[in-house]
């Protein structure tokens, strides 16, 4: 099939402003549309720029606009689409070079949140036990891959006067460890979670986890920060 | 620009970061990456890592230890291969304690399951030996890495690409990399450099790697005078998505999924009848080929099945969510229903850099050093896997000698003072990329195509001489049109076509190795089989292969296996 692809293009060292431009690229239905990108760069425009890595959505790295909706390019197969497809970055974020962004403020962002097991107490000689219920509470969370697809779509974040907002991918990986029964440090992370542009940022748009490419029910999960907070505060 | 570092680690999979959070805190760490270091492939291993816990049922470090040997048919170096089974436990906690959420049996312990080629008693029957998260092993343990770097300040060199090692005269004293975003040119000088570059699947058409992975550290070793070692054992995974070549994991057969062909046989069950689908990657994949070959394949096509449709739909959900969502999203088959068509797919390179048992790389057979230079992980040769590495073994491997060789930059770096090195390295890598940038007529990717489909027509799953010797031949005069090679993107910003044609010149090179290591060895060994030498040749070929690059071409050179405990036997599974 032959496909029509309108391609977002910025290159700060010699354009002003962005501008489309449209290629046309011979394309089987199983094509990831990776695929007829590099095929693009490749064969008819080496100058287009985009990240990619390991080609089946386990990395993260090709994370952009497509139709206007944030996903991996490897995980999109060209026959899910009609003619034409609008590729463009993903919003909230400086771009770079075409589709390429800047996503130094996203990890900032994931730091900030202390992702990672917090513990007082010294490790035992093996394992910490923990039920196999205690791991499934947080279970669906470990599958993150950190594409940035749900905070790219978040309202909240993209909103002027909102943009603080801590994220939704953020607020995801904080859940892993706020629910792992292993995890410490419940009492900062309420404190921190409870802050303004944190959990209570959230106003339940249900975006994030339309895009999310790994399936993870992002905002119920955020529903649950919020829910843990309200019940950790003394009773009125 | 010129820096300055007590070390610098190339690569951040899980080697290089294991071996950064070591150094970190009591030297100087950098780290450079070509991609974000989340985005590294380490982070695509699903299956798990071993370590002979026995939580499931009862375990030993002596089995595992067995496992590894016999799974690599006896070419793997013994003493390695027992550090690297006695420090598993350790490392599986050490995990846990960092946060890595490993899935729990139902007393609360770390939870295990099959993997291909692990066994109980010295191969009486499959054990559980596997632990594992979900299916992103590799990638929490990746973040839980990467967010540990940070909390002890490694400096990170992101999306910076490795163009050259410098040798001093005396040491390895620092390397030149391009800084991709800005298309800028660096000096890192310092103390110890570790090379933990990963592998380069990408050199073969059909691959379960990432686009990162090309080799670029083994192909800088090489060009740099230091052999590579057991190059021709390259492992095809059996089971790669037909057509695409992207993995479903061993997983998928550690819960049971069996393999059939056109006729719907179980024909593991005579290809290797104890093991079956757990037997070792290197045997499956021989088999699906076998099938094929007999007309067997479905519709006489070059694939078979992996029959998932007898586990149910909530194992399938629960546990193989990833392999699901992978067929349904690729192929639009669904595992609870159909079968997956699958394909032996390029995964893993056994052989690459040699070194010692603490990371530090060996000049030639007789043992010499390069000082201050290490290497770890994929791109490096313990050598533990020997002739074929058995599943969710190299998770291991990258935090066992990650950390070793971690240790010992810590341990040795720091007597020597950071080199005062000339600009020189850098006016030579730029004038590289000047003449990239405006010589020659050729394009990349025809090339590249070209050697991925000769990789896989005559240095893949079966070779014989005839078929290696016209690969070579093609690949030399590929060489000569890389020669030509010309980068049309003149614009500093994010030249992936650059990256990709210095890219292309290291698979060229590696390509050729492999190929040339094959057809040394004229037996069939592990994941090296040769039809027209179809059994292994313990007297004559029980030894490593190292391959020099000389001014006359490549020179083929070998080294003995250290045997400490397991004498070859036949390897029947």
């Amino acid at each position: 099939m032959l496909l029509t692809l309108k391609i977002f293009r910025f290159d700060p060292e010699k354009d002003k402003s962005p501008y489309y431009q449209t290629f046309e690229v011979e394309a089987s239905p199983t094509d990831r549309l990776l695929d007829c990108l590099n095929r693009i760069r490749w064969e008819q425009d080496p100058t287009l720029s985009f990240r990619m890595a390991c080609g089946h959505g386990s990395c993260g790295s090709d994370a952009m606009r497509i139709n206007g909706i944030c996903g991996l390019a490897c995980q999109k197969l060209v026959r899910s689409f009609q003619e034409e497809i609008l590729v463009e970055p993903l919003s909230g974020f400086k771009v770079v070079k075409d589709l390429v962004v800047d996503l130094n403020p996203f990890f900032e962002k994931y730091h900030s949140i202390k992702p990672y097991l917090i513990t007082h107490t010294p490790p035992p000689e093996t394992e910490r036990r923990q039920s196999p219920e205690e791991h499934q509470r947080f279970e669906e969370a470990i599958r993150c891959i950190l594409c940035a697809c749900c905070t790219a779509s978040c309202p909240v974040y993209q909103n002027k006067g909102t943009e603080d907002y801590v994220d939704p991918a953020a607020l995801g990986r904080v859940f892993r460890y706020l629910f792992d029964s292993r995890d410490e440090g419940t009492k900062e992370r309420l404190d921190l979670l409870d802050q303004p542009p944190m959990a209570w940022g959230c106003q339940t748009f249900w975006k994030c986890t339309e895009v999310c490419p790994k399936e993870i029910p992002v905002t119920k999960q955020i529903g649950q920060i919020k829910r843990r907070i309200y019940e950790s505060k003394p009773e009125k | 620009m010129i820096f300055n570092h007590d070390t610098v680690i190339i690569g951040a999979g899980l080697a290089g970061l294991r071996a950064a959070v070591e150094c970190a805190g009591k030297m100087d760490v950098a780290v450079v990456s070509k991609v974000f270091p989340t985005r590294s492939p380490s982070g695509a291993a699903q299956g798990g890592i071993t370590a002979s816990l026995g939580n499931e049922e009862e375990d030993r470090w002596e089995w595992h230890f067995f496992d590894t040997v016999k799974g690599g048919d006896y070419l793997g170096d013994q003493d390695a291969i027992e550090v690297m089974v006695r420090d598993a436990p350790r490392v599986i906690y050490e995990l846990e304690h960092m946060g890595i959420p490993f899935n729990r049996t139902s007393e609360g312990k770390i939870a295990q399951r099959n993997s291909e080629g692990h066994t109980q008693d010295y191969g009486k029957k499959p054990v559980k030996r596997a632990c594992y998260a979900g299916e992103s092993t590799g990638r929490v343990i990746l973040d839980a890495l990467y967010d540990q770097c940070l909390r002890y300040q490694v400096k990170f060199y992101l999306e910076h690409y490795l163009l050259s090692l410098v040798f001093d005269g005396k040491r390895y004293a620092g390397a030149v990399i391009y800084d991709l975003s800005r298309g800028q040119l660096h000096l890192l000088r310092s103390r110890a450099i570790l090379l933990a570059t990963g592998g380069c699947g990408r050199i073969y058409k059909t691959t379960s790697n990432s686009f990162a992975s090309t080799g670029d550290g083994m192909s800088l070793a090489l060009q740099a005078g230091i052999p590579l070692e057991d190059m021709e054992f390259v492992q095809f995974h059996p089971t790669g998505l037909y057509p695409l070549g992207i993995l479903i994991s061993e997983v998928a057969r550690g819960e049971g999924g069996i393999l059939r062909n056109r006729l719907g046989e179980r024909f593991m069950e005579r290809h290797a009848p104890k093991m079956k689908e757990l037997a070792p990657g290197d045997v499956v994949s021989r088999a699906i080929l076998r099938e094929i070959r007999e007309g067997r394949g479905i519709d006489g096509r070059d694939y078979v099945h992996l029959d998932l449709t007898h586990l149910g739909d909530e194992i399938i959900e629960k546990r193989l969510w990833e392999i699901a969502f992978c067929s349904r999203t690729y192929l639009g088959v669904d595992p609870v229903y159909e079968p997956i068509p699958v394909q032996p797919t390029c995964h893993y390179m056994m052989g690459g850099i040699p070194t010692d048992l603490e990371g530090r790389v060996l000049t030639d057979e007789k043992g010499s050093m390069a000082p201050g230079l290490y290497a770890a992980g994929e791109c490096a040769c313990v050598s533990l896997h020997g002739a074929n590495r058995l599943g969710c073994n190299s998770l291991l491997d990258l935090l066992v000698f990650g950390r070793r060789s971690g240790l010992a930059m810590k341990r040795e770096a720091l007597q020597y003072d950071i080199p005062s090195l000339s600009e020189e390295p850098l006016e030579k890598a730029s004038s590289f990329i000047r003449r990239l940038l405006n010589q020659g007529k050729e394009k990349s990717d025809p090339i590249r195509r070209r050697m991925q489909t000769v990789m896989m027509e005559h240095g893949s799953v079966s070779r014989n001489e005839a078929g290696l010797k016209k690969g070579i031949e093609e690949i030399q005069s590929l060489k000569e049109r890389y020669r030509e090679v010309r980068v049309f993107d003149s614009k500093k910003s994010f030249n992936y076509e650059l990256m990709e044609a210095i890219e292309l010149g290291h698979q060229l090179d590696l390509a050729e190795a492999i190929l040339v290591s094959a057809l040394h060895r004229r037996e069939s060994r592990g994941a090296h089989w040769r039809e027209d030498f179809p059994h292994r040749a313990d007297r004559s070929y029980l030894k490593h292969t190292l391959i020099f690059q000389t001014p006359k071409g490549l020179e083929v050179r070998y080294k003995p296996v250290r045997i400490t405990r397991f004498q070859p036997e036949a390897r029947i599974y």
